[in-house]
């Protein structure tokens, strides 16, 4: 394990040398996932608060930059700003909203809130292009780097993708981390000991958004084109899967439920159209055989396996 | 026929629409403690089923009275199913329950486009009902009418089945307190499968009463799902009462929202839901806070 993390980074760094570029745009869509993935398990994982609207965050940092960058005639640096900023004030008032309920009712509430959401981006054509979306923005070019290439595009997304998941990770290791999946685990020992548990449930709502906002800046930047269908119940659906899938509450799992699920998603989608078949019928067996995830599910597997070969 | 009438004989025939689905959805909520993810797939499986048998895509057609018993029926029975196979199997964990009917809610959306492709399919209003009725002057469309007929004759009909009934009163003392409930010894597990079916053989008759309303078309669920949560967010969860109420609300803030202001439809939609958030978490006839 200690020489994992080393390899494990290297082997990142080396992803724009396989030949295939196919592989390197996938490679991309992994690390832009695992970020979205990594922002919606501050909720899930260490809040246990389980959002199925988290799609909004990222269709909105979209939308901001697709919009500010052709529309807006604003430059890459400053839209990239104005996007995160809208984003965070998004999170900030439908997280005022979604705490007023906890478990389910948080569930429901964010799920409304983020097809209310979609409604916006499809049904206010003269904003946001309605069914056709914002096409015609460009990649940014920082410092001069031409980011058309698909290492080179790797390169710039791995930049951003790394410091924000480890932004995410020193968050849960934080003093507030910690006040925050204590509060999943005994809300009302937390309350009594002083805590804030509403203001700091919140801080974490409005810090996953932003986090879902970096993943939106990379996800338009990659695809260059943004549409209604991104901010639908499908994609914050999927997104969950990922974290639920990898596992909740630990830091690696929502990567590898990013790499999972962007790979099977890739592969399907080559044989069969049926992905959102599979999607759900892969959320049903996850759920109901391997609730604490892949990692944690397949280690266990392997180990009663291997104590009952011994 | 004024303007303004129009839109408001839309928003009472939306709301009764709205109730037929939303009630079940309450009330499954009330009882089961989770937000049914599969509502509104149910409403539209119900409506694809109605007009396959109404259109007779299956080499018969038949009467559109018949073939919306026979879809409530078949959304029923595949409600039951989903609750025997797979919610039965995890039981007390909710949220597990939930991700496996949202997990569902994308196997029929799917399903549907592979069974009856993308392209939307028309129910047509039935032959004794397309004309209009005359009276105060103004001209209504009979169809619409007999649809807000029978949203209220259910309401009313689950009102004295809740109210006046053995099983209504067991269904109500679930909702209050369930475990108190299940110690006093009721059958908790056939109530869950009678409330289930219920609400899905609701959902499904609304899906084909909706049928010419709102026409048949991949992408219903999603748009009816979110409309129920609002509903039920407003009225109150496990609440008849505010299930009626909240879908009349919804139905003419909706319905006014479209075409008076297209664009923000969904933001006017929003308001009502913002409103009983921030002043009354537990809705408007609800008990207890969402």
């Amino acid at each position: 394990m200690k020489l994992g993390a080393p390899v494990f980074a290297v082997a990142l760094l080396l992803v724009p040398l396989i030949p295939s570029p196919y592989y390197v745009n996938v490679t991309s869509q992994i690390l832009i996932a695992a970020v979205f993935a990594s922002s919606l398990n501050l909720l899930v994982g260490y809040a246990g608060l389980t959002s199925l609207g988290h799609a909004a965050y990222l269709g909105v940092a979209a939308y901001a930059v697709a919009w500010l960058t052709t529309l807006g005639g604003l430059g890459h640096l400053a839209a990239a700003l104005v996007a995160l900023a809208v984003t965070t004030a998004t999170a900030a008032c439908f997280g005022v909203l979604a705490l007023r309920g906890t478990g389910l009712a948080f569930l429901m509430i964010t799920l409304a809130l983020g097809q209310i959401l979609w409604g916006v981006a499809y049904r206010w054509v003269s904003l946001t292009g309605g069914d056709n979306g914002i096409t015609g923005l460009t990649r940014p070019r920082p410092f001069g780097f031409d980011l058309t290439s698909p290492g080179a595009f790797y390169y710039f997304t791995l930049a951003i993708a790394a410091p924000t998941v480890a932004a995410i990770a020193l968050y849960v290791s934080s003093p507030l981390g910690a006040a925050v999946q204590g509060m999943r685990d005994q809300p009302r020992r937390m309350s009594a000991l002083g805590h804030n548990v509403w203001m700091v449930r919140w801080l974490t709502f409005v810090f996953a958004g932003t986090g879902a906002g970096v993943a939106g800046i990379l996800f338009v930047y990659y695809n260059q084109f943004i549409g209604p269908q991104t901010l639908n119940l499908t994609n914050s659906a999927e997104v969950l899967l990922m974290v639920i899938s990898g596992g909740a509450g630990t830091v690696l799992g929502p990567i590898i439920g990013a790499a999972t699920v962007v790979i099977l998603k890739n592969v399907v989608s080559a044989y069969i159209t049926r992905w959102v078949m599979l999607l759900g019928a892969v959320f049903v067996l996850i759920v109901v055989f391997m609730p604490d995830g892949l990692g944690p599910g397949l280690h266990r597997l392997w180990h009663t396996r291997s104590r009952s070969a011994s | 026929m004024s303007f303004w009438l129009v839109l408001t004989v839309n928003s009472v025939t939306f709301g009764g629409l709205l109730f037929l689905l939303s009630a079940g959805f309450s009330l499954i909520f009330g009882l089961m403690r989770i937000p049914n993810l599969t509502h509104g797939s149910l409403f539209m499986l119900g409506a694809y089923v109605g007009a396959t048998f109404v259109v007779g895509l299956l080499g018969f057609q038949l009467n559109f009275w018949l073939a919306a018993i026979l879809a409530a029926l078949t959304v029923a029975a595949a409600g039951a199913l989903a609750e025997r196979l797979l919610l039965r199997q995890l039981p007390g964990d909710q949220l597990a329950q939930v991700l496996v009917t949202l997990g569902l809610a994308f196997i029929i959306a799917d399903g549907c486009i592979w069974i009856w492709g993308g392209d939307p399919m028309p129910l047509p209003v039935p032959a004794a009902l397309g004309g209009a009725v005359r009276a105060f002057g103004f001209v209504f469309p009979f169809y619409r009418l007999v649809v807000v007929a029978i949203a209220l004759l259910v309401a009313l009909a689950l009102w004295l089945g809740l109210e006046r009934t053995r099983v209504g009163a067991m269904i109500r003392a679930g909702v209050d307190d369930m475990e108190m409930a299940a110690g006093m010894g009721l059958p908790v597990s056939r109530l869950f499968t009678t409330v289930f079916c219920l609400g899905a053989a609701l959902a499904g008759m609304g899906g084909v009463l909706g049928g010419p309303i709102l026409s048949v078309y991949p992408g219903l669920d999603t748009d009816m799902l979110p409309l129920a949560l609002v509903v039920v967010i407003l009225g109150g969860i496990g609440s008849l009462l505010g299930a009626f109420a909240g879908s009349f609300i919804i139905g003419f803030v909706y319905t006014f929202g479209q075409t008076l202001l297209p664009d923000l439809a969904y933001v006017i939609l929003f308001l009502p839901m913002v409103l009983v958030l921030v002043l009354r978490p537990r809705g408007l006839f609800g008990t207890r806070a969402a």
